[in-house]
């Protein structure tokens, strides 16, 4: 893919190899800018000479043959020649600036894109030397300041020395004398400044590396956060810092010294130039060898020249630090033993899967030249056979199920799937035919669909008919910068390989095989948490609905069940849910806006300014106060930071003084009358009560009498948001309209679990399933739960879900060799027998070999293989082994 | 029903009545008001302990499995403690509590985690338990002494 081979160690092979035409075109083109150039430097001679001073003229004089003009005519014409020199000099300046800019951020992308490859194609032991904390500032923003140079590599010296030779061709061509005097300087500063630079070059590189030290420390001091803490080390991890910022603060001022050092030198020469035109030229003009508007050209284009001059030996600092920067990060993406890159070629043929038996004859796996992990393995496992592979730890199970799933590639020996020799399998074909499922396994921040038909997108099976003009374009760029040109819009999911034809028929095979590792119940339930967008999915809204009704029924219909009296308390328009908070009681419905969540709403200007018209500000003023009061009371004895604030405060531990201190100066003065209370403890007065629960809290604040108010603004409430410009901030309860701010549950309860009633929540949860299981939603609930968001490495799901989902994963893609390292070892060990059976029963004629932590799990596959120091060290099937002495019976005596 | 009635079903439960009405206070805020119709059962014999409950309201039937069945040994009605061993030892429930009578029974369940937390932060807590412990081992001792007596007489 971009066929970019090894990657050139030398940053301008790497520019030359990959932009030939580019660079030979913007040769011409400097070459064409320099005859303008030599005008714009020419004409002003002639304008002193001829246009001011009239000499070796006779006015009026005609130009291009056409019209004649007087002195100041001609003077107008000469200066209109020279701007449009200028001009074109400009503009073909301007457009070599954007060609180069194009070629730098070409060359960028074909880097990052290649370093990115080359991590892909990494051996899988090498990520145990590197971290990711070094990798992702390499691609991101190391290789950003070597983009920009790569742009100039070699247009930026090509400019500047055309434009130096032509202004010393034309001071030569003035006199050579003072083209000689011009260019003295040069070979003085050629000299000094790589002396100079040598040193600094040396810097530079302690300097990336002290910088990657620090990174890598930061990622330590991340990962390790509770070590230090727990070891209270943050002293020594301060002091390790400060050091480390010393020395790159030794190296950064050291660098910046010396290339002021070089930046003086060169000026000082620079100005001293003019000197020698002074004398030079002077004592020409003056001896008459020389006219005075030669001697001023010849100053204005030496001033010209220092420019260029500048530009050239910036280019050369840069140049070096170019490439020292490109040879340290292409060199961290040199790992020995890469997966060759032939293996990532898409194949033309899509999968013919992995038929036959597998074959290791000698086979050795070392990790680096001391460690072997397997050593001269010799094996056949028939296809469809079901073996096991047990031994201690390290003892080789694990590195000779990574070898079959190809994760560590063999040093030496063979492995054969029937007639094919596995190393040198495409890797798009190896990944349609082959599951494997490892311990820690990893899950991509998506949604838990995403995540199974992962295993099914080895290629874009369907393109769009036809391509959008800008999109082939898109295409076609990618492929200049060397990526890989294929559309990522397009249709990746092969779902013929999971034996259905397209999405639609996809969550069946996903609800089956999720119920064969035991993983179908909690993705249920994350469906009964999920929401749905009733606009995207009306049919699922619609019968959520219809499950609310049957639901209802169940509570007071005629045929109410019993056992639910009670337990459930409705959201009723006209009645105060004692069983939901303040807040909710008040909206009537769930926030869309995240500033009417109920931590915030106190702060909402608009509910306040509904609180106020309906008078029931300085009641919750008076409330919060006496809920701030109680807290203070119940919780001021306890340390900060017990667990009680957590669970059972409304104020934090560190609030406690402050709520102390606004209830003093918020104190109601003898006739009961509030004094002047800042907005800020308003706002934080009247969000403590919002968050009271009648039946939970039991503080007694909230009577009757206060019930009934809190209706009538909650009408209020209605009227100033459900309409009009504040309208769409609240999803209002509705009994006829689903709810989409609100979790699926929520919206068949339509109401709240009664706090205080004895298993409740156990009784509605299963009510609710039956009400769904009689209307056949099941499957429209689990559809949602399929749409959960993993998080970031799965971090949303237990070790235990992340496992199971990753063996699903294996599954929905029907491999013909399957195979598990240590894959349920986070399992209880009931869960672990029940998903392994189920994992087992849905492989059906696949090959499927699992290292076993737990040996005695062995005796569900029809073969043991026991593996000890890399070698095999018994082979039978599990009732003939366990009867013989040897190391399957010492390992389960264990 | 509020916070200042259950702090005053405390009160009267000689295992916490010298303690810090405040304190009181707060164990019956960190308390769950729970409802039980007739007949459901509130822990079952056998189960691990982890709660011990003070009856609010109606009556609560303390049953035992015996070999021709549950048999009831004893109600216990308003303002008194079930299984508040559990509370303070790590022993299985030694009876099953059901709801009896014809109303429902409400009682403030105490969770024995947040309930030893509570001691660890108060010790006088613990003092005082222990001292009405002490009184109840010396009754039980006195009522030995005098079954002993009667039964040597």
């Amino acid at each position: 893919m971009g066929g970019s081979g090894d990657i050139d160690r030398n940053i301008f092979r790497f520019v030359i190899r990959f932009s030939v035409k580019e660079t030979a075109l913007v040769c011409l083109l400097v070459a064409a800018a320099q005859a303008f150039y030599y005008v714009t430097l020419d004409l002003p001679k002639n304008i002193m000479n001829q246009g001011i001073q009239g000499q070796g003229i006779q006015f009026p004089k005609e130009v291009l043959g056409w019209f004649s003009v007087d002195q100041i005519g001609y003077l107008l014409w000469l200066c209109l020649l020279f701007f449009l020199a200028v001009l074109v000099n400009g503009a073909v300046k301007q457009y070599i600036n954007s060609l180069k800019g194009k070629l730098g951020e070409r060359l960028l992308r074909r880097l990052r894109y290649s370093l990115v490859e080359r991590i892909l194609r990494f051996p899988i032991p090498h990520f145990r030397k590197v971290s990711s904390g070094e990798l992702i500032p390499m691609v991101t923003s190391e290789v950003e300041q070597i983009g920009g140079f790569m742009g100039d590599a070699f247009v930026q010296p090509l400019m500047q020395a055309g434009m130096l030779l032509t202004i010393a061709l034309f001071l030569f061509m003035q006199n050579p004398v003072m083209g000689l005097a011009a260019i003295s300087l040069f070979p003085f500063q050629a000299y000094i400044v790589p002396m100079l630079q040598k040193r600094v070059k040396a810097l530079g590189k302690e300097r990336v590396r002290a910088v990657r030290k620090v990174s890598e420390r930061i990622g330590e001091t991340v990962g390790g956060i509770h070590e230090v803490r727990a070891n209270g080390t943050a002293s020594w991890e301060r002091a390790d810092y400060a050091e480390r910022f010393g020395t790159i603060f030794r190296i950064r001022f050291d660098i910046y010294q010396r290339k002021s050092l070089v930046k003086f030198i060169n000026n000082f020469l620079s100005q001293c130039a003019p000197l020698l035109f002074y004398s030079i030229g002077g004592y020409l003009v003056i001896q008459g060898q020389l006219s005075l508007g030669a001697l001023v050209a010849a100053l204005s284009a030496h001033k010209d020249m220092t420019a260029p001059w500048k530009e050239l030996l910036d280019y050369y600092q840069q140049a070096q630090d170019a490439q020292q920067k490109y040879e340290q990060v292409v060199e961290q993406f040199r790992p020995e033993q890469m997966l060759p890159e032939g293996l990532h070629e898409l194949p033309a043929d899509p999968a013919p899967g992995l038929g036959g038996d597998i074959a290791l004859a000698g086979l050795s796996v070392a990790e680096d030249a001391q460690t072997k992990l397997l050593e001269a393995v010799s094996l056949t496992i028939p296809h469809g056979a079901k073996v096991a592979l047990v031994g201690a730890a390290g003892g080789g199970r694990e590195a000779l199920a990574m070898t079959l799933a190809r994760l560590y590639l063999p040093s030496s020996g063979t492995l054969r799937v029937g007639e094919r020799d596995l190393t040198r399998l495409p890797d798009a074909h190896l990944g349609a035919s082959m599951g494997y499922v490892g311990p820690g396994a990893y899950h991509f921040s998506t949604s838990v669909r995403d995540n199974l038909v992962y295993g099914l997108r080895q290629r874009p099976v369907a393109a769009p008919e036809k391509r959008s003009a800008s999109r082939t374009r898109w295409l076609a760029e990618a492929a200049r910068a060397g990526n890989l040109p294929l559309d990522v819009e397009d249709n990746w999911i092969d779902y013929s390989r999971a034996g259905v034809a397209n999405a639609e028929q996809f969550d069946a095979v996903a609800a089956r095989v999720l119920e064969r590792v035991d993983l179908a119940e909690d993705v249920f339930l994350f469906g009964l948490r999920g929401r749905v967008d009733p606009r995207a999915k009306p049919a699922v809204a619609e019968a959520i609905l219809a499950a609310r009704a049957a639901f209802r029924e169940r509570l007071s219909g005629p045929q109410a069940d019993p056992a639910l009296k009670g337990l459930i308390e409705s959201f009723d328009p006209t009645r105060y849910n004692d069983n939901a908070t303040l807040a909710e009681n008040l909206l009537f419905g769930t926030p869309i806006d995240p500033a009417f969540e109920v931590d915030v709403l106190a702060e909402q200007r608009d509910f306040l300014a509904v609180l106020q018209k309906q008078g029931m500000a300085d009641e919750l003023i008076a409330m919060g106060r006496k809920v701030a009061e109680t807290m203070v009371e119940l919780f001021a004895g306890l340390p900060a930071g017990h667990e009680f604030f957590d669970r059972f405060s409304f104020i934090a531990a560190d609030d406690l003084p402050t709520f102390q201190a606004i209830v003093a100066r918020t104190a109601p003065d003898e006739s009961g009358k509030l004094p002047a209370i800042s907005n800020e403890d308003r706002a934080r007065l009247i969000g403590l009560p919002l968050k009271l629960v009648n039946a939970r809290h039991r503080l007694g604040l909230i009577t009757p009498d206060f019930k009934g108010r809190v209706l009538e603004t909650r009408a209020a409430i209605h009227d100033a948001f459900g309409k009009g410009p504040a309208a769409g901030k609240i999803a209002f309860f509705d009994p006829e309209s689903y709810n989409a701010a609100a979790a699926i549950q929520d919206n068949i309860l339509f109401g709240r679990v009664a706090y205080g009633q004895a298993k409740a929540q156990a009784i509605v949860g299963k009510a609710m399933r039956e009400v769904l299981d009689t209307l056949g939603l099941r499957e429209r609930v689990f559809e949602v739960g399929l749409d959960f968001q993993v998080g970031v490495g799965g971090s949303r799901l237990t070790p235990a879900q992340r496992q199971k989902l990753a063996l699903a994963r294996a599954l929905v893609k029907r491999p013909e060799i399957l195979v598990l390292n240590d894959a349920l070892a986070v399992l209880d060990s009931s869960t672990q027998v029940k998903t392994l059976d189920g994992a087992l029963a849905a492989a059906g004629s696949a090959t499927v070999v699992a290292a076993l932590a737990d040996a005695a799990l062995a005796a569900k596959f029809d073969r043991v293989v026991v593996m000890a120091d890399g070698r095999v060290a018994q082979d039978g099937r599990y009732d003939e082994l366990i009867g013989q002495d040897g190391p399957l019976k010492e390992l389960l005596a264990l | 029903m509020s916070i200042k009635e259950e702090t005053d079903a405390l009160k009267r439960i000689p295992l916490f009545a010298k303690l810090d009405p405040a304190k009181l206070k707060l164990l019956a805020f960190m308390s769950q008001r729970l409802t039980y119709e007739p007949g459901q059962a509130i822990f079952s014999q056998g189960d691990a302990g982890d709660a011990a409950y003070i009856v609010l309201e109606g009556e609560a039937a303390v049953l035992i499995d015996t070999n021709s069945g549950p048999t009831e040994i004893a109600r216990t009605g308003k303002h008194e403690i079930v299984g508040e061993i559990a509370i303070l030892c790590e022993v299985p429930r030694t009876a099953t509590v059901r709801a009896a009578g014809d109303n429902s029974l409400v009682c403030l369940k105490i969770e024995k985690d947040d309930f030893m937390a509570l001691v660890n932060e108060f010790p006088s807590m613990g003092l005082e338990i222990m001292r009405e412990l002490a009184r109840r081992i010396v009754k039980t001792n006195a009522q030995l002494r005098n079954a002993m007596a009667a039964k040597s007489a």
